[in-house]
């Protein structure tokens, strides 16, 4: 078999492994749901996922070390990730083979030539990690306060390394670097000395924007699959989708302009690896320098590396279509490096490199200035059960969309706005969308999340149970009754759904009952015949008195009632009986009998269900809100807890 | 295979170990730092806890001058427990605490009034201490109500500095057995390196707690959403008293705030009650300083709290007082 038909047979096996993964991330035991697809595992082959998380929290979470299976391959190998394994990449490819079918040859290697802008993906790593480099950088500037004498001794050794380089003028290679260090560690430790990093410079992971492996997995779950659930069964509904749908579509479409345009300009887990093959024994390249110059190996070069002339191995993905289309045998994957020579890399410049990564840097404080992971935090952004502080949470999130696509009401739904610009599809609750709140048995998306941005609770973690009943259950946020909206509060209507539904036992939201003078209820008896009461005044509306609720109390007698059986226009149906018969000029009131909800806020766990049943159906007359949500003590609404 | 060329082999046989040393140190970072488990529910922040700044030496535990000159009267106060060289030392750090609450005049007596605290820095720094640090964590702007209230300019004349609270100033604490102070952010920074700790609180009227006066002055001290803790205000009273020793306290009973406390607002919430209280033992400070405002030690819970945990005496009397008066 030809190595490009083995290339594309695995191409089309990880898409068709990509697709069954996201459609059996549901809950459930059956054979296509959840069970035990491991549904992550081409997220944690995704090295950027570990790379970035490596460096916000300094760890990497579990399975996420599969990512090392893929980074020593590619150091070995090359870019083999990117031909043979991205779904998202084989996707490019068909598209792009699509747009340049009966283009002419000459076309074709005009589409394949390469471009000094495929630098521009190397850019945008540079500035995600800086961005997630935030919170190292600020332990680096933390220490010299902390520890005084050490951060002296460093301030005058690289003070005196970086004087004695400088006196030697500026060499190149390892002296140069070295300087470089030396400069830097001085700036740094003068810096240490003078500013405090508080909580601006921190770290926040956004490489998710453009991992291609998080954002086809979140294009999958959140629009295709999504639409295809729509027409067909159940309905999900995701309120960012169109963001989502707008990207994914726009990199697609962009195939029909460059083949590959995304893989080749805008992937910065391509430019991981681009940086990662620098040292690859095996690569792509002519055996000769001189060929009959054809280009057929350019006609259809997927990474655009320019086989032909200088090849830039950094690029090259691997596809392997030079090596069957060069007539003469030319190209080999060998030892060697290319007879035609090789551009050695990816032609990033120090201005380049610098502007990419302090820009980076400076992004997150900057987009913290909102306040919103400090006091200005938004009570609307309502995270799932298990999810970590803000902080921590926006080191880890990928916006993969997986705790989305797996919970199975549908209620946790990606950000637009709600979380701040680096919130951008990161999961929070909406309980008007979906089926119910969260429920209390369901611990789905804190075991998908592939970072741990959302904990893998355990049900007796979640409910507070065994060994973390002192703990108390996992609060999401409480929910607060609305009274200008509440119908018993505000409308004299019974109601307590939100009550009925609360499914904490016992119940966080409890009722006060009371009596109340309905609208037009104070009358005066005109006649009495048996059970029935004919009364003065307006027409009462027919037979709308007669559900139980309302009652007739005799002026003067306080707690004495009679049920309502029935009413006409003026005459009132009592049930049950009175001591004393009342007399014909007796003044009464009409009375409804309200249960009035209140929140124990030290049960409730914002769960939502209330939320969701509320028959206020716009803006729910009972809403939960952040406050109190376990994941950040300093969100307390409770002195005790 | 054309590898021939020793030089091709050479250049091959560099990048493989090139490559090898690569796989290698990311192999060996990837399991160093693997993560099996994932972050914890509870990231326990580091806890700091303040020393116990209570005076070694023995002598008057309490002192109550009447006047209305307040430098002569604090000066006779402590003359009365043995002078300031009983609590201040030669190199001594010493933190005033004193309560900058709001951002009004010193005139409408809410908060500590800036003479003396001028006068106990300047008696302080006389004694021989090395620094004198004058801080508070207020409700309102804390830059506006150091200046504002004449702190920042009193204090910094009479040789003090002034320490704002900023965000890194706060450090979680912890106290044992609290049912409120569990984890909550502390104003710590003040207190790095500092030896001793004088609280100096004017006498006011507090709608919540009944009166604010040298133990619920420590509230300042707190950081964070502490409003939360007015759901139990005699609860965190105590608790601050169990989790603050001062060295002294130095309760002003000048100008008590009768009515509309504890922001006041007029002169017509004041009232000329002319002593001042210093005193070793903040709850006897404050069961005298609840004479001053017509009420009694027992109609406020903190206090009583705070003596049956035996943080001091609600019956001031049983300390012998010294009672003095200046003109």
């Amino acid at each position: 078999m030809k190595i490009v038909t083995i290339r594309r047979i695995a191409q089309i096996f990880f898409f068709a492994l990509f697709a069954w993964f996201c459609v059996v991330t549901t809950v459930g035991d059956r054979w296509w749901q959840l069970r035990g697809w491991p549904v992550n595992w081409l997220l944690q082959l995704d090295p950027l996922v570990a790379v970035g998380t490596l460096l916000t929290t300094k760890t990497i979470y579990a399975g996420l070390l599969w990512a090392l299976a893929t980074v020593v391959l590619t150091i070995l190998l090359g870019r083999f990730f990117c031909g043979w394994v991205c779904p998202f990449g084989a996707l490019h490819q068909f598209i792009g083979w699509l747009g340049r079918r009966r283009k002419k040859h000459a076309e074709r290697v005009a589409m394949n030539q390469y471009r000094n802008g495929q630098v521009i993906k190397y850019y945008i790593l540079i500035a995600m990690l800086a961005a997630a480099c935030g919170g190292l950088l600020a332990e680096v500037l933390r220490w010299p306060r902390e520890k005084p004498a050490v951060g002296l001794v460093v301030l005058a050794a690289s003070l005196i390394l970086t004087l004695w380089f400088a006196t030697w003028k500026v060499v190149s290679g390892w002296k140069q670097a070295t300087e470089w260090f030396a400069g830097l560690l001085f700036i740094g430790t003068v810096l240490g000395f003078l500013v405090r990093p508080e909580v601006m410079v921190a770290s926040s992971l956004q490489t998710g924007l453009l991992d291609p492996i998080p954002l086809i997995h979140r294009s999958m779950n959140l629009v295709i699959l999504a639409a295809f659930d729509g027409v067909a069964t159940a309905s999900r509904f995701y309120l960012a989708a169109w963001s989502i749908a707008a990207v994914f579509f726009a990199a697609l479409l962009l195939n029909l302009w460059i083949p590959r345009f995304y893989c080749r300009f805008i992937c910065p887990l391509g430019a991981l690896f681009g940086v990662l093959v620098r040292w690859t024994p095996w690569r792509i390249g002519k055996r000769q320098g001189e060929c009959s110059g054809c280009e057929l190996c350019e006609n259809n070069c997927e990474g655009a590396c320019d086989p032909f002339g200088k090849i830039h191995p950094h690029e090259c993905l691997l596809c392997m279509n030079c090596l069957r289309a060069c007539r003469q045998a030319q190209m080999t994957y060998g030892p060697n490096r290319s007879a035609a020579g090789e551009v050695p890399s990816p032609g990033l410049t120090r201005r380049g490199f610098l502007t990419a990564a302090v820009s980076g840097l400076a992004a997150v404080p900057v987009v913290r200035l909102a306040g919103l992971v400090n006091q200005n935090w938004n009570p609307g952004v309502v995270r799932p059960p298990g999810a970590l502080a803000e902080e921590d949470f926006l080191e880890r999130c990928i916006k993969c969309g997986q705790c989305m696509r797996v919970c199975p009401t549908n209620i946790i739904q990606p950000a637009t706005l709600e979380a701040g610009l680096e919130g951008l599809w990161t999961p929070i609750l909406n309980f008007r969308v979906g089926t119910s709140g969260c429920q209390l048995n369901c611990i789905a998306c804190g075991n998908v999340c592939p970072t741990s941005a959302i904990r893998p609770l355990s049900l007796d973690e979640k409910l507070g149970r065994g060994g973390f009943a002192e703990r108390g259950p996992v609060r999401m946020g409480t929910a607060f009754v609305d009274r200008g909206r509440c119908l018993p509060w505000a409308m004299d209507v019974p109601c307590i759904v939100c009550q009925e539904n609360c499914p904490v036992s016992p119940k966080a939201i409890y009722v006060r009952e009371e009596f109340q003078v309905v609208r037009d209820g104070a009358r005066t008896i005109t006649a009495v015949v048996a059970d029935s009461l004919t009364l003065d005044g307006a027409a009462l509306r027919l037979g709308t008195l007669g559900t139980g609720d309302y009652f007739v109390r005799l002026d003067g007698a306080a707690n004495e009632r009679r049920a309502i059986a029935d009413n006409s226009g003026q005459v009132v149906k009592l049930a049950g009986s009175w001591t004393a018969v009342p007399a014909a000029g007796s003044r009464i009131f009409i009375e409804v009998r309200l249960q009035k909800p209140y929140i124990d806020p030290a049960r409730c766990i914002g769960c939502g269900v209330c939320e969701h049943e509320c028959p206020v159906s716009g803006l729910r007359a009972v809403r939960v809100s952040a406050e109190n949500e376990s994941r950040n003590k300093r969100h307390s609404l409770t002195a005790r807890v | 295979m054309s590898q021939s060329n020793p030089l091709d082999r050479r250049d091959f046989l560099l990048r493989a170990a090139k490559a090898g040393a690569a796989i290698v140190a990311a192999g060996g970072a990837g399991l160093w730092l693997h993560d099996r488990k994932g972050p914890s529910a509870n990231i326990v922040s580091e806890t700091v806890s303040l020393p116990d700044f209570s005076p070694a030496s023995a002598g008057p535990k309490m002192s109550i001058v009447t006047g209305a000159d307040r430098v002569k009267t604090v000066n006779r106060a402590l003359a009365a427990l043995g002078g300031i060289e009983r609590f201040i030392k030669s190199g001594d750090r010493v933190v005033l605490k004193v309560n900058a609450a709001f951002a009004s005049p010193a005139a409408l007596s809410a908060t500590s009034n800036p003479d003396l605290v001028g006068e106990v820095a300047r008696l302080c720094l006389r004694a021989g201490a090395a620094s004198v640090i004058v801080t508070d964590n207020p409700i309102n702007d804390p830059p506006s109500c150091f200046s504002l209230t004449g702190i920042a300019r009193a204090a910094e004349a009479a040789g003090a500095k002034i320490a704002l609270p900023t965000p890194s100033s706060f450090k979680p604490t912890t106290l044992a057995d609290a049912t409120l102070i569990k984890d909550w952010p502390l104003l710590f920074e003040p207190f790095q390196g500092a030896t001793k700790l004088i609280g100096l609180a004017p006498v006011k009227d507090h709608h919540r707690a009944g009166a604010s006066m040298t133990m619920k002055n420590w509230y300042g001290l707190l950081g964070g959403r502490r409003n939360i803790f007015h759901q139990d205000i005699n609860t965190i009273i105590f608790e601050l008293a169990r989790l603050i020793h001062p060295t002294l306290v130095i309760l002003d009973g000048t100008t008590t705030m009768m009515t509309n406390g504890p922001t006041g607002g007029s002169l017509d919430d004041l009232k000329a009650t002319n002593t001042m209280i210093a005193s070793t033992d903040a709850v006897a400070a404050d069961a005298f300083g609840a004479t001053l405002l017509g009420k009694t030690a027992a109609s406020l819970p903190f206090i009583g709290k705070a003596a049956a945990a035996g943080l001091g005496t609600a019956d001031f009397e049983s300390l012998n007082p010294v009672r003095d008066h200046v003109d």
